[in-house]
């Protein structure tokens, strides 16, 4: 394990400066499920996914999901299940919140976020606007 | 991925590797997975085989899979089954026209499949549509991107079907990293590259077709040694087989269409079931036909000895005996029943490597493949070389084959090979590439032409060009053309119109044999009217530039002798008795050749200044 604090999932948590803010992240269990998978075949139980909002897409924010080897100084760490998630202080404005869902499909499956922030979304699944 | 989040991995920017089996009759996907190989779900209710039939709906919408399987009953001229069999043909090849009911749009080139919802598609539209179908699958087990890919394709496909593939790859978005020959893939899949080296054989039966590949594995390299088989020959037969039976204890001499498709599905199961039981019962119409697994036996016993006299074949072009063979693998879902098994032990004096399932063995290998290609740690552990089926070469003077790459030479490949001009102020060359082990041209299959031009006039045998023939991993052949003095160049890849079969390519082997002699008179007959023009064209030259030399009776009887060469060469067809005319006329000559260089001797000295000595 690393040095960074860890926290609960889906429970407020202070950010740096104290000020607080809304809720946390959530994973589905079918989410937990799959990255626990993802991350045995990965070969790297111990990394985490990373989730950031970035400029850019159709809609003005993007979605932006990697692996990461660990969190970094500032970044919000949630933990379900031994699956982690780190989040950038920036990105975690836009993402309180969220759940992250994986869904099974007849044709494929993937992830999704479902942000509650998000005012409007585009087609492409990666864009949204707040 | 549409709608997804793809996970991107920092580790691997490119996304994921995978390898895929694109087979006759179904796909398959794999990818290593903590470090081993592993076929992914790719299709629907979580199979791992991906049925290669594609649906083209009238609404525009592609399916892909089973559910197009099963439409295809309904939709026969819209949905494409058996693509494979199309890829690299045209529509003069006499197979594609058996297989199916389908709608061809006429011309020439490629064939095209009129479907409904919009424009026709070519074989490689269709295939495509079964690896972007793959693709999408893996994106979804890996939920990242995928971009590269190893396909597998059968050791005998020629160049334009090995292209028609590539092709294939990159229409569906993906990288191909390499084409594997199948049983290379298979024997991969067992760790072989890492045991003795030897002769391995690769039994492959599948639905429809059975191949037999003999490999040999040197320095923990692959190469294909022979190939043979026979594309209508499977587990399909079995079925049918069983289903004849059924037909004659009911005394059904001309079933309906309908009493044909049940009665070979329910065939199909018997004969799995048969693979555990020794005994079962099949329900037609209502009425009950038990058979045993030694009934079975003896009905596919005559299909049993088709694929071993195949084999036989293939160990005698190879030039082995199977006790050289240190050891046989299985491939293709058919080789699950145990009177096959049997029938190869017999064979081969042992049994056969079975452990992995056979319909998934292939992809495996391919899996394995990709992940070497792409693992920076382990990329110079594994080389692997094929080989290719049908001699290589280019048409020179007189219609003769000249082979640049001899058959059956590891790939990849470079030969190289400098030819001259034949005529005084020759300015072009056409290099006309030719495929196959005849000595004319004429008998060989032509795969491409194009003319070097820009040769600076020069006299006959001066003009130098270099052609390199070079065949890479994948099969696929350019050539190249260099003039040396100006290092003018012209290049092609060929990408023949149409490929031939495996059935083809050993017709056309077993031609060469048969007519080896015949050719090889033949080839000497052509190189002696060559050489009888070359003559012709430089003694008239000559009587024409340096005729001053000659008395009047010395020039008469040169002319009548030239007079007679120009008959003979064309109507001796004894190359001896042309060689000697040629011999006569080069003695006679003889004098007159001396004088002429006497003479050119003293212009080049009066043309020197004396300081120049």
């Amino acid at each position: 394990m690393t040095a960074v604090q860890t926290q609960p999932m889906a429970t407020p948590s202070p950010v740096p400066g104290g000020k607080p803010m809304g809720k946390g992240i959530g994973l589905t269990d079918s989410a937990v499920t799959r990255l626990q998978r993802l991350l045995a075949e990965r070969q790297t139980p111990e990394a985490g996914l990373r989730i950031a909002v970035k400029g850019g897409g159709c809609s003005g924010l993007a979605y932006h999901m990697e692996w990461a080897e660990k969190a970094r100084e500032r970044d919000k760490v949630f933990e379900r299940e031994g699956v982690r998630v780190f989040i950038d202080p920036k990105s975690y404005l836009y993402l309180m919140g969220t759940e992250l869902v994986f869904e099974d499909g007849l044709l494929a499956s993937g992830f999704k976020l479902q942000n509650p922030n998000e005012k409007s979304a585009c087609g492409c699944g990666d864009s949204f606007s707040v | 991925m549409k709608g997804f989040l793809q996970i991107h991995d920092p580790l691997k920017p490119r996304g994921s590797v995978v390898g895929i089996d694109l087979g006759t009759t179904n796909s398959l996907v794999a990818a290593m997975i903590n470090g081993k190989p592993e076929c992914l779900v790719a299709d629907e209710g979580g199979s791992k085989l991906l049925p290669s039939v594609v649906h083209y709906a009238a609404n525009g919408s592609v399916i892909v899979g089973r559910h197009a399987f099963d439409v295809l009953p309904e939709y026969p001229t819209d949905t494409i089954k058996s693509v494979k069999r199309f890829m690299g043909k045209s529509l003069g090849d006499l197979e594609t026209k058996k297989l199916g009911a389908y709608k061809f749009v006429s011309g020439k080139g490629v064939v095209r499949f009129d479907v409904a919802g919009g424009q026709p598609v070519t074989p490689i539209e269709v295939s495509g549509e079964i690896l972007r179908q793959l693709k999408r699958r893996a994106e979804s087990h890996f939920a990242g991107k995928v971009e590269q890919a190893v396909i597998t394709v059968p050791a005998y496909f020629d160049d334009a079907q090995r292209q028609a593939t590539k092709d294939a790859g990159r229409l569906a978005g993906l990288e191909v990293l390499r084409l594997l020959n199948e049983p290379t893939a298979a024997a991969l899949a067992y760790g072989l590259d890492k045991g003795v080296q030897g002769l391995y054989a690769v039994f492959d039966l599948g639905g429809g077709t059975f191949d037999i590949s003999i490999l040999e594995l040197v320095d923990g390299v692959f190469q294909v040694k022979s190939v043979g088989g026979d594309s209508s020959l499977g587990g399909d037969d079995f079925d049918r087989a069983i289903a004849h039976q059924v037909l004659d204890a009911r005394g059904i001499t001309a079933p309906n269409v309908q009493q044909v498709a049940s009665l070979l599905q329910l065939a199909r199961a018997a004969k799995e079931r048969l693979t555990d039981a020794a005994q079962t019962e099949l329900v037609f119409e209502g009425v009950p036909f038990p058979l045993s697994r030694a009934d079975f036996n003896a009905w596919i016993q005559p299909l049993l000895l088709k694929t071993g006299s195949s084999v036989r074949r293939a160990l005698k072009d190879a030039g082995v005996t199977t006790a050289d063979v240190k050891g046989v693998v299985l491939v293709g879902g058919s080789t699950r029943v145990p009177a096959v098994r049997d029938y190869v032990a017999e064979l081969f004096g042992q049994p056969a490597l079975a452990d992995i399932d056979p319909d998934q063995v292939v992809a495996y290998g391919a899996a394995i493949q990709a992940d070497l290609l792409t693992n920076e740690d382990r990329k110079d552990e594994v080389l692997l070389l094929d080989v290719i089926p049908l001699s290589l070469g280019l048409e020179t003077m007189g219609g003769i084959t000249e082979k640049l790459i001899e058959r059956n030479s590891a790939i990849p490949t470079a030969q190289g090979q400098l030819f001259t001009t034949f005529q005084d102020g020759q300015t072009g060359m056409d290099i006309h590439v030719v495929q196959g082990e005849r000595e004319l041209v004429a008998d060989n299959r032509s795969l491409a032409r194009f003319r070097l031009s820009g040769i600076p006039p020069m006299a006959a045998g001066m003009g130098r060009v270099q052609v390199t023939f070079r065949v890479d991993a994948d099969g696929i052949l350019s050539v190249a053309a260099k003039e040396e003095t100006t290092g003018i160049t012209q290049q092609i890849t060929v990408k023949p119109t149409h490929g031939l079969t495996d059935e083809e390519i050993e017709q056309m082997l077993l031609d060469s044999i048969d007519h080896a002699e015949d050719d090889m008179q033949r080839r000497l007959l052509a190189e002696q009217r060559v050489e009888a023009e070359r003559l012709l064209i430089d003694g008239a030259k000559q009587l024409f530039e340096n005729g001053d030399l000659l008395s009047r009776e010395e020039r008469a009887a040169l002319e009548k002798e030239f007079v007679r060469l120009e008959r003979l060469r064309k109507i001796e067809t004894n190359h001896e008795a042309l060689k000697a005319a040629i011999t006569e006329i080069d003695t006679l000559a003889r004098p007159f050749v001396e004088r002429i260089m006497d003479r050119a001797i003293g212009q080049a000295a009066v043309g020197q200044r004396v300081e120049d000595f």
